[in-house]
């Protein structure tokens, strides 16, 4: 009786270990296939005019220019905004209001932003600023991928802030330094490539966001770089040329999908790397 | 000459104070705008919402008819669709997301734990547009000409199961774009799950190896109830994660708006709604009408993101 009670675990820990194995095989294949299948079709339609021409009409040659500008100005504008409301907000929590009932409250709903759905930011985005100015601009567009940025930006900077060791602090006032400049010239020093980690990672954030950029930047078949226009945009882009049924265009979207990933996976390694370094140093 | 120098030490430390008081002020209203931004979203989505509660009250929740030339809009079919999608997404991702982090904090030899790890969480920051396109052109039609017809020949003389796998297959449609939604969120469930798995004492599962016990035993009875609350933390905040994705399942769902029992027919999420019919929608009840439909998604998704970091605060606080 002992020796089947002994078989029967014995088997059932097998089964579990080898649905494990299968598990784990599967997840890699599976995420390994779609990143196969984004290189083959991507790879096929990059060439130089990518990067040099316009959108297509359908039926013509043509690049991507139009889209890769307006997504560069949208994310370096949205980025540009929520940076420093991010970083000073995650300097009160970690620097001032360490204890305080405001910075669990604020901690609590940034996280919930954290990972709110973007489409809805897009709607706010249109209800505050589409709807009153009247049109469509790559202001609001760059509006909607900061509010994304915020939340990012809060999250990290409290985080490496409260890394850095009290004695720093504790040296500065100790010198006569005004706490202000503390902050500015100690904390945010020390605190320095963590802070750039967590920028990085929301520049990788936006750089691949379509729903909140759909109702606010809209889209834009030709070249345009003004803010109170329509901005074209790499994933929106592709969200109209994949859903064509011109064949030339969905080529094009798979070679947008190709150069957003690999943007967003360079950014994300750069990111790590800097972290990894700072740990290690 | 001293008075002149004591002066000029008071006015430069009131320069100081000054500076000081300033930045601590700017640093505490960037920290209130964070709490603003919330606010703010919710009064602007009622705000833009109110021609459609006004005209269809709580009806609005409870009509499935969704039409733009007599203006008679209902909730419920995106509702009903974001939640099966959703819940079709957990099904698969929540055991394959268990067994991979079980593989990568039991089984997995150490040289390689980081970089499948590293891949996992790369994965995670893979914008969801990318498993749309993929999703539209490989995997619906591998669905439609392999998967689909087997599916429904196989139950189709199932009572129940021959109505969950009716009609054509169409290939994009609600089973679709819950598969895409289970691929999309299966990095966070997983990395969460290694993370708080990683978190058990070690003595805690050692002294269960002491007593004999298997792999799957402890962590069975071991790692699996001390981490619940983490665990549930983290499957919650992949639904909140599904719930609000947007771009992956647009491509894929077909976007009609109905309720049908077949997993195979075309349906509609919330989010689906919103993204392919907010530009073109003529009309304040019509635009209203969609605006409505993202409060409601924003009121879901707030509630079970914060359940989700409630219970990983309380994780946190255990082994903290």
């Amino acid at each position: 009786m002992d020796a089947s009670l002994y078989a029967a675990r014995r088997r059932r820990n097998t089964v579990a270990m080898a649905a494990s194995f299968i598990a784990t095989g599967i997840g890699l294949a599976w995420l390994a296939l779609i990143l196969g299948v984004l290189l083959w079709n991507g790879l096929s339609g990059l060439s130089l005019a990518v990067f040099t021409e316009m959108t297509p009409p359908p039926g013509s040659d043509g690049g991507l220019l139009n889209a890769i500008v307006g997504s560069l100005i949208m994310t370096v504008l949205g980025v540009a905004i929520g940076t420093p409301i991010g970083m000073l907000a995650g300097t009160y929590m970690a620097e001032y209001g360490r204890h305080d009932k405001l910075t669990s409250v604020v901690r609590f709903i940034n996280d919930i932003l954290l990972s709110a759905p973007s489409i809805v930011v897009g709607l706010f985005i249109y209800e505050v600023m589409v709807r009153p100015m009247g049109n469509f601009s790559g202001i609001a567009g760059a509006a909607a991928l900061a509010v994304i940025v915020i939340p990012v930006v809060v999250r990290t900077t409290e985080d490496m802030l409260l890394l850095v060791p009290d004695t720093l602090r504790e040296a500065a006032a100790s010198i006569g330094l005004p706490r202000s400049r503390m902050i500015t010239r100690i904390a945010y020093r020390a605190a320095l490539s963590g802070i750039v980690t967590g920028v990085l990672l929301a520049v990788a954030r936006i750089s691949g966001e379509t729903a909140p950029l759909l109702f606010t930047s809209l889209n834009n078949q030709f070249f345009s770089t003004d803010l109170n226009a329509p901005m074209a945009s790499l994933p929106t882009v592709i969200f109209q040329f994949a859903l064509s049924p011109y064949e030339d265009w969905q080529r094009l979207a798979w070679t947008g999908a190709l150069i957003i990933t690999f943007s967003v996976l360079a950014l994300s390694i750069l990111a790590r790397t800097l972290a990894a370094t700072r740990k290690t140093s | 000459m001293s008075a002149q120098d004591a002066a000029d030490r008071a006015r430069a430390l009131g320069k100081l104070r000054l500076g000081d008081v300033i930045f601590r002020s700017v640093t505490r209203i960037a920290a209130i705008m964070v709490l603003a931004l919330l606010g703010g979203v919710i009064v602007a989505l009622v705000i833009g919402a109110m021609p459609a509660l006004q005209a269809f009250g709580f009806s609005f929740l409870t009509t499935q008819s969704w039409n733009p030339v007599t203006e008679q809009f209902g909730a419920l079919a995106p509702i009903y669709g974001t939640l099966v999608t959703s819940l079709i997404a957990m099904v698969i991702a929540v055991p394959f997301g268990l067994l991979i982090a079980l593989f990568l904090t039991e089984l997995c030899p150490k040289w390689l734990r980081r970089p499948i790890g590293v891949a996992v969480e790369l994965l995670a920051g893979i914008p969801s547009i990318i498993y749309g396109i993929w999703g539209l052109f490989v995997l619906a039609p591998f669905l439609q000409v392999h998967v689909q017809p087997a599916l429904i020949s196989a139950f189709g003389s199932v009572p129940v199961l021959s109505s969950l796998f009716a009609g054509p297959p169409y290939g994009i449609g609600v089973l679709t774009a819950g598969l895409i939604l289970a691929i999309i969120v299966l990095p966070f469930i997983t990395s969460i799950s290694r993370d708080v798995f990683e978190a058990v004492p070690p003595v805690l599962k050692e002294a269960a190896y002491g007593l004999g016990c298997s792999t799957w035993e402890v962590m069975r009875h071991v790692v699996l109830p001390y981490t619940r609350v983490g665990v549930i933390g983290g499957v919650m905040l992949g639904l909140g994660r599904a719930l609000g994705e947007t771009m992956a399942v647009t491509f894929v769902i077909g976007n009609a708006h109905r309720i049908t029992a077949s997993l195979l027919a075309p349906g509609t999420t919330i989010s689906a709604s919103i993204a392919n019919e907010f530009t073109e929608a003529i009309g304040e009840v019509y635009t209203a009408s969609l605006i409505a439909l993202g409060l409601i998604l924003f009121v879901i998704t707030l509630i079970v993101l914060a359940a989700a970091r409630y219970m990983l605060l309380r994780i946190e606080r255990r082994i903290g």
